[in-house]
């Protein structure tokens, strides 16, 4: 799977301070897991503090595109801050036997599994010839 | 007990140094860090953000796929620790990834806590693969309003 990212700062305009406060722009390429199975590939993303309803995974011409809102669970003035969730975003070019109408994706644990099943081969068929 | 702690000021001046650093070496204002490699990575892990309000002090990790069973927290001596486990996946031959970023193992991790906390009340919470731990402050470390008396 060729794999297209985004680069984490996307800034075309002179930067100034004020502009980088705005965290819209900036996101976080989440590890990704990829396999191969007999009967298609699976993708594993780790994406923490993302909801089901944060979550958006679509297929437009042969790129899949994940994207997933994040929220902090914890309230109160911050102390010390080890980490800062943005917003996830990846992209991966699919390869053509992913059949794109059959991929099923589960969200668990602020882990997504997206299972993406190849398609069906034209399976080699005995034809019946019927006598008449 | 509000005891001023050198050590501690030093450790927190020097996270602060080693942060600005690493901004240094990756030319952002704020490096997005949002690894979680028990077994792979170099450092402790999970990660952790240290708030509080009036009441409580929060600590969240950021842990995600960890199996909710294999979670157990502790509180002793003003320092909360997290144990845990993030399971790998099962059964998967070298030779089938394309790709292999996550990482999963046993983790271990031991938090300072900034004041005194009731270890009896705490509470934690584990949702979308962060943990939330809510450690409500100890009653000589809450603010107390001190009455006036005008004359």
């Amino acid at each position: 799977m060729a794999e297209k990212t985004v680069p984490s700062v996307q800034e075309d305009r002179a930067p100034s301070r004020r502009e980088e406060t705005r965290e819209h722009e900036r996101y976080i390429t989440p590890p990704v897991d990829i396999f191969e199975t007999k009967d298609g590939l699976t993708v594993v993303a780790d994406l923490p503090g993302v909801e089901q309803r944060g979550l958006d995974v679509r297929v437009a011409d042969g790129i899949l595109t994940l994207q997933g809102r994040t929220a902090h669970l914890a309230p109160g003035t911050p102390i010390e801050r080890e980490y800062e969730l943005l917003h996830f975003y990846r992209q991966f070019e699919l390869p053509e036997e992913v059949d794109t109408e059959k991929i099923a994706a589960e969200l668990k644990h602020g882990v997504l599994t997206l299972r993406l099943p190849k398609k069906e081969k034209a399976k080699p068929r005995k034809i019946a010839v019927s006598i008449s | 007990m509000p005891v001023w702690d050198g050590f501690s000021e030093l450790e927190a001046l020097q996270r602060e140094m080693e942060r600005r650093a690493a901004n240094i070496w990756t030319g952002q204002g704020r490096a997005p860090r949002v690894a979680f490699l028990p077994g792979r990575g170099a450092r402790q892990y999970p990660l952790v953000n240290v708030s509080d309000d009036e009441r409580n002090v929060y600590v969240e990790a950021l842990a995600p796929g960890v199996d909710p069973k294999s979670l157990d927290l502790s509180v002793m001596q003003g320092a909360l620790t997290i144990k845990g486990e993030k399971p790998g996946l099962a059964q998967v031959s070298a030779e089938a990834y394309h790709r292999n970023e996550r990482a999963a193992g046993r983790f271990l991790r031991t938090v300072e806590l900034p004041v005194e906390v009731d270890a009896v009340k705490v509470s934690a919470d584990y949702r979308n693969g962060l943990l939330l731990v809510t450690l409500p402050k100890a009653e000589s470390a809450r603010p107390r309003q001190v009455p006036i008396t005008v004359r």
